[in-house]
């Protein structure tokens, strides 16, 4: 593979300090460099903090914003639960499903977006609500939806 | 002691202050239903089989995780309770396959026995398709059948804590949750020793031995193989609980006479090599003494424990004493030695062993392992696998006349079958050690320091003015320790005897289900009772040993020996690559 | 400080941000240099104003008069002509549903029966000005607390005040410190529940958004109060403003002195990490966020024993909600009696809600204890939107249970709720209308307790899953009376079997829902027909 520099890691783990304890905080700055967590990475991060790498994987795999395989550019997270399922949530979500082509869970073939469903994002004023990585939409419609989708896509063409 | 009064189910019971409701019901002869509890464990309140009810409290509480208090009013017969208990298994049933009468562990299956009990008649739910659980039979060992598993985490518990080998963990969250080795991985591609502790843990059929006994029916139809099986020592005293004895029997002469009417051409003793283990280790740890080389000198007869170092402390590999396992010895002996005494082809020679031990099959099958140009082993069964035989052919063990081993390798001492407990390996080389290099008789023949089912255990021997310090560990996180004090500095040992499994051999990942305190407890008394009462106590004295060096072998560690008895390592690592 | 005749307040809190108010304020800021305004207006981001559902959102002090829906091209008439002229934009003015424009946060039917004191400064400060914080009496709490009374007088005052914790359990948050207090112990531990998950609820991100160091105040003197010294905020790792504010309030504190080593020249430290969430409802059980701090899978522990004795590290530790410790300076400051003039008699004060689903008034507000559930909906909350009939309301959020309009004049308070199989919980407050189905949404919730289930023990990981799929079959017309016992055995259950919180109200939805719904879900199941028309009956099977 080769995509994990062992001296990153290591800047990483030093970073938050070489205790088990540390492990969310690393593994959240390792997926915010990688876009996931490489296995490579989690074995360094086990050794670093004298965890089996086993443990390392079953708490990474808890944890719905961890990644352990990697993921399209954009992660789409779609808010199902009811403050904005009666908002119109369902729509919202086949409307993505259809411009995307794929089920919650997968990637686009372009690699551009992967979706997927989320628990309450608290944002429930306006919903129905989802999130493209870090940005939160709110008082979505199938309209809409394809709107933001067609803007990402735009970004990713002009770059 | 002090102690704490409660009522349960309206009697009085003063439980040890510190205890559990369960084991405070258990002491009045309230049996409270368990699946995921271990006593060994610590697993706690995950099946919640084990619901109470206890006054002033809403919910039920797991009786396995609740410690008794003063007062304390629990009720473990109530409407509630029982629904709830029964509602965990039926759910745990509805997600299960329906396969009881396929199972390995059928009719000793913990959930299968709480179905029974609890009168569960029908599947109100629709059953679940786990067809999505491939099996793993990565390994030459253990299968394991995700599709079984019910998440009690026994396993993760022994792999984890009292293995500190901790390749399994769960993964994932809610219904998606799985018990698997790290990183979702085959069992062959992680630094799993193959142990097999987890299969004595796992309540129902999720982890097993991998099954080799159509291979060796096989071998006993085929008119032109000369089928020829070694018994380990810690055999004798388990088989029994396959076949209806109480545990702790010694069955020596009903297991000869077993395998002999399955049809084995010839039974032998792993005894004996391990008898000729002692001479070749005995003499490697005097000459590491006396030349030098790297001390402490370690045992290297357990599979388990040396995959655990291969993997784990591969910069140790050097204290290893380069003897090859008592089975390998046999193995490479029966293919060379027997073979030119008796006239038979090797080729033709198929060669079984019957292991209390997963990690056997894995050794059998170890490149190294083919000194006689064959694989040595062709075939190591464990116990319940041999008890599968037995049953099978319909034998009635209990009833059988006792018979004896054959020669040239029937003839043992004490010495060798004392290797099948915890520091049996230790005292059986202090035993020869000393009075090779004395010259005087032991005055007292049993070492009782290294004795006994306590983690780590010391003693110490004059050997003419020299004083060895000699460890004893069994169990890996035992191990472990003994190694980070090695790695450390701050063990001044010279001789370090080590076993993968809790109580040694007799507690091995092959031998009978349950394999826990009491039982191991037992099998070690039999094991030192046997020893006993045995005529040669003391490996040296073993005449057929001797025989063997005068006939083929000249001297220990000599260039024979090199080439048959002894082998080197291999440095794994802790993220093996697949294969 | 300069004198300003006046003050725009632009929401800050993430739903205003959503709707683009960064802009707006830019813009904001840019026309008012442009009319030479600048010494003379001055433009604050704040926290949360409330109505979420109309972001963004700006009041215009001294007059107070609230814009809502405002775009980047609205900000040259209200300069123009409400800063520089005086003249209301009335296209843009909030307005009750009687079309009354609101002039103040007083007068309306909105923000009249509102009593702040959670929310005290949000919508009013600027969340990153610690400034403005202590200039409406921030840290004088802590400063008296550190200099005028002791630790056990704190958590007296505390014990006195009746206050509850405001996470959802509702236990009592002075007994709760009093444990911690009491035992002994080398280092003992502050964790603020900052969590939030519970679905409908969103009152902790905008207190952490409007009002940072209101919680950090209440740890602080938390951890005066129990002898702990270093806390940690367990915050949501989807909240990234929260945690971006709370960030920027530690390191002010910090540097005034107000945290670290020998806060205001007392002798007493206290330090504050923040801790990011990863994604997983179930961390916001007291137990399981303590084994998330610690590196593991966010699985709730057995309890006992409870971490006030044996948490964090094996270490005593308090576990509080965020709107728990924002009470905590008021408190101190006003004394427990004031803030029993407040609320009922065994639930004083005042209580946060969001309101969500079918309701006029989507968003954030605070009101006494005791009000009743009809003046929220249809005073506060603007009814119903259309003129829909009510169906039900739940409270407490996804695991709380459904009234229907029978309870509409319960109280809000603790125990009237807990009476009635509802719980007032983590405030969050569903309102559903009578074109919604019954079933379709009890779907909903199981789904969300399916999907969020830790999966350690038995009746959880695998009831919640048969609960969606029985009632997943009931919506699609494959229902029988069988499943109708079923799920109520399971339900019941699963009130009294699951090792922790989430298992153990997974099916109270559900169970409140058989008991005063029956006769539509018996409509779905006998009579294979959905009265709302929501549910697709007589659809394919779904593989289970």
């Amino acid at each position: 593979m080769g995509v994990v520099e062992a001296k990153e890691i290591a800047a990483i783990v030093d970073r938050h300090g070489r205790e088990a304890s540390k492990l969310l905080p690393i593994l959240q700055e390792t997926q915010r460099r990688y876009g996931y967590l490489p296995e490579e990475a989690m074995q360094q991060i086990a050794d670093a903090l004298s965890l089996p790498v086993a443990k390392v994987f079953g708490v990474a795999t808890f944890y719905s914003l961890f990644a352990v395989a990697p993921k399209g550019q954009h992660i789409i997270r779609v808010c199902e639960n009811a403050p904005c399922h009666l908002r119109g949530a369902e729509e919202v979500f086949a409307a993505l499903r259809e411009e995307l082509g794929i089920q919650p869970g997968e990637t686009t073939a372009d690699g551009l977006f992967t979706l997927e469903q989320t628990s309450c994002l608290g944002v429930c004023g306006v919903a129905p609500v989802m999130m493209v990585d870090e940005v939160v939409y709110g008082n979505l419609t199938p309209t809409r939806v394809r709107e933001i989708i067609a803007n990402y896509r735009r970004a990713a063409v002009g770059e | 002691m002090e102690t704490v009064k409660l009522i349960i189910d309206g009697r009085e019971v003063a439980a040890p202050k510190g205890a559990t409701v369960l084991e405070a019901a258990r002491l009045v002869g309230i049996d409270i239903p368990t699946l995921c509890y271990h006593p060994e464990l610590d697993v706690r309140a995950n099946c919640r089989v084990c619901l109470v009810e206890v006054e002033g409290s809403r919910t039920l509480q797991a009786s396995c995780a609740l410690p008794v208090s003063e007062g304390m009013k629990v009720h473990t017969n109530t409407p509630m309770a029982r629904e709830a208990r029964k509602m965990a298994v039926e759910l745990l049933l509805a997600n299960h396959p329906q396969d009881c009468l396929n199972c390995v562990r059928n009719q000793n299956c913990e959930l299968q026995r709480l179905a029974e009990r609890m009168g569960i008649r029908e599947n109100r739910f629709t059953l679940k398709d786990r067809a999505k659980y491939v099996k793993d039979t990565s390994t030459p060992s253990i299968v394991r059948d995700p599709a079984k598993c019910v998440l009690c985490r026994r396993c993760v518990a022994v792999c984890e804590k009292v293995q500190g080998v901790g390749v399994l963990f769960p993964i994932n969250r809610g219904i998606e949750t799985m018990v698997v080795p790290a990183c979702g991985k085959d069992l062959a591609e992680v630094a799993c020793t193959l142990c097999g502790q987890c299969i004595h843990v796992c309540p129902v059929g999720a982890i097993y031995e991998r099954d080799d006994t159509g291979r060796v029916w096989e071998a006993l139809a085929d008119p032109g193989k000369h089928v020829v099986v070694q018994t380990a020592p810690a055999i004798r005293v388990s088989i029994g609980e396959e076949m209806g004895l109480p545990p702790g029997s010694v069955s020596t002469g009903q297991l000869v006479a077993a395998l002999r009417r399955l049809g084995f051409d010839r039974v032998f003793d792993t005894d004996f090599t391990a008898d000729l283990t002692i001479m070749e280790e005995g003499n490697e740890l005097l000459t590491r003494l006396g030349k030098g080389g790297p001390l402490p000198l370690i045992t290297s007869c357990s599979p388990g424990w040396i995959k655990f170092i291969e993997h784990y402390y591969p910069d140790l590999l050097p204290h290893l004493s380069t003897c090859k396992s008592p089975q390998q010895m046999f193995g490479s002996l029966v293919k060379t030695y027997y073979a030119e005494k008796t006239g038979i082809d090797p080729k033709d020679i198929f060669s079984v062993s019957i292991m209390p031990c997963t990690a056997k099959k894995f050794e059998a099958q170890r490149e190294e392992m083919r000194a006689s140009g064959y694989q040595d082993v062709d075939v190591a069964l464990t116990t319940r696998e041999l008890a599968r035989m037995i049953r099978e052919a319909g034998i009635n063990f209990k009833d059988l006349e006792a018979e004896k081993y054959d020669d040239p390798f029937g003839i043992t001492t004490g010495a060798g079958l004392i290797f099948g407990a915890t520091g049996g390996v230790a005292e059986a080389a202090l035993r020869t050690v000393y009075e090779l290099v004395t010259g005087k008789e032991l005055p007292k023949i049993d070492f009782h320091e290294v004795r006994g089912l306590e983690g780590i255990k010391e003693a110490t021997v004059d050997l003419n003015g020299t004083k060895v310090k000699v460890a004893v560990a069994h169990g890996l996180g035992n191990a472990r320790k003994v190694l980070d004090r090695v790695k450390a500095g701050t063990a001044a040992y010279q001789f370090i005897e080590i076993m993968a499994c809790p109580g040694g051999c007799i507690g091995g990942g092959g031998q009978p289900i349950p394999t826990d305190l009491e039982r191991r407890m037992a099998r070690i008394k039999a094991i030192y009772e046997a020893d006993a009462g045995m005529p040669l106590r003391k490996s040296h004295e073993n005449p057929a040993v001797k025989t063997l060096y005068q006939e083929y072998l000249g001297a220990p560690l000599g260039e024979k020996s090199h080439h048959l008895l002894h082998t080197h390592y291999v440095a794994r690592g802790k993220y093996p690559k697949k294969g | 400080m300069a004198f300003y005749r006046s003050h725009v307040l632009v929401c800050g809190g993430t739903p205003c941000l959503l709707g683009g108010c960064r802009g707006v304020k830019d813009a904001l800021v840019a026309e008012i240099e442009r009319q030479g305004l600048t010494d003379e207006i001055k433009v604050v981001e704040t926290g949360c104003l409330g109505p979420c559902d109309r972001g963004p959102v700006l009041v215009v002090y001294p007059e107070g008069i609230t814009y809502v829906r405002v775009k980047v091209e609205d900000v040259p008439a209200i300069v123009a002509e409400h800063l520089l002229k005086g003249r209301v934009v009335e296209r843009l003015v909030y307005r009750d549903e009687a079309g009354e424009r609101l002039v103040s946060y007083a007068q309306s039917t909105y923000y009249g029966p509102q009593k702040r004191v959670v929310l005290r400064n949000c919508g009013v400060i600027d969340p990153e000005s610690i400034e403005e914080y202590i200039a409406r009496d921030g840290y004088a709490a802590l400063a008296k607390a550190l200099t005028a009374m002791t630790p056990a007088a704190v958590v007296e005052e505390i014990k006195a005040s009746g206050l509850r914790g405001r996470g959802g359990a509702a236990f009592p948050t002075g007994l709760k410190w009093s444990f911690t207090a009491k035992a002994q112990a080398d280092q003992k531990y502050i964790v603020c529940n900052a969590d939030e998950g519970e679905p409908g609820t969103f009152k902790d991100r905008l207190i952490l958004e409007g009002d940072p160091h209101s919680v950090l105040e209440g740890m602080i003197i938390a951890g005066y109060a129990v002898g702990a010294t270093r806390g940690f905020i367990y915050i949501r790792g989807e909240y990234r403003q929260s945690i971006a504010r709370m960030a920027k309030a530690i390191a002010r504190a910090r540097e005034m002195g107000l945290l670290g080593r020998n806060i205001l020249g007392t002798g007493f430290s206290f330090e504050v990490e923040i801790r990011e969430g990863a994604g997983a409802y179930i961390c916001g059980d007291e137990t399981a966020l303590i084994e998330s701090i610690e590196g593991n899978r966010g699985e709730p522990r057995v309890k006992p024993p409870f971490p006030g004795v044996h948490g964090l590290w094996g270490r005593p530790t308090v576990v509080n909600n965020v709107e728990t410790l924002a009470n905590v300076a008021p408190i101190i400051d006003h004394g427990a009696a004031w803030f029993r003039s407040m609320g009922t008699e065994n639930s004083p004060g005042t209580k946060v809600f969001t309101m969500t689903g079918d309701i006029n008034n989507e968003g954030l507000i605070e009101v006494e204890m005791g009000i009743p559930l009809r003046q929220i909906i249809y005073e506060i909350g603007g009814g119903i939107p259309g003129g829909r009939g009510f169906k039900m309301a739940q409270t407490g959020g996804t695991s709380g249970g459904c009234l229907p309009t029978s309870f509409l004049d319960l109280p809000m308070d603790y125990d009237t709720l807990a009476q009635h199989g509802a719980a007032l919980g983590s405030g969050a407050l569903l309102v559903m209308d009578d074109t919604h189905c019954i079933v379709d949404i009890i779907k909903c919730f199981q789904k969300f307790f399916a999907h969020e289930s830790c999966g350690r023990c038995t009746p959880c990981r695998e009831g919640t899953v048969r609960l969606y799929e029985m009632i997943g079959e009931i919506s699609e017309g494959r229902g029988t009376r069988e499943h109708l016992r079923v799920l109520e055995e399971l339900g019941r259950v699963m009130t009294v079997a699951p090792l922790c919180g989430l298992g153990q109200t997974a099916a109270v939805p559900l169970l409140s829902c058989l008991k005063h719904f029956r006769e539509e879900i018996e409509t779905h199941v006998l009579e294979g027909r959905c009265p709302t028309g929501v549910c697709k009956m007589g659809k394919a099977p779904v593989v289970a």
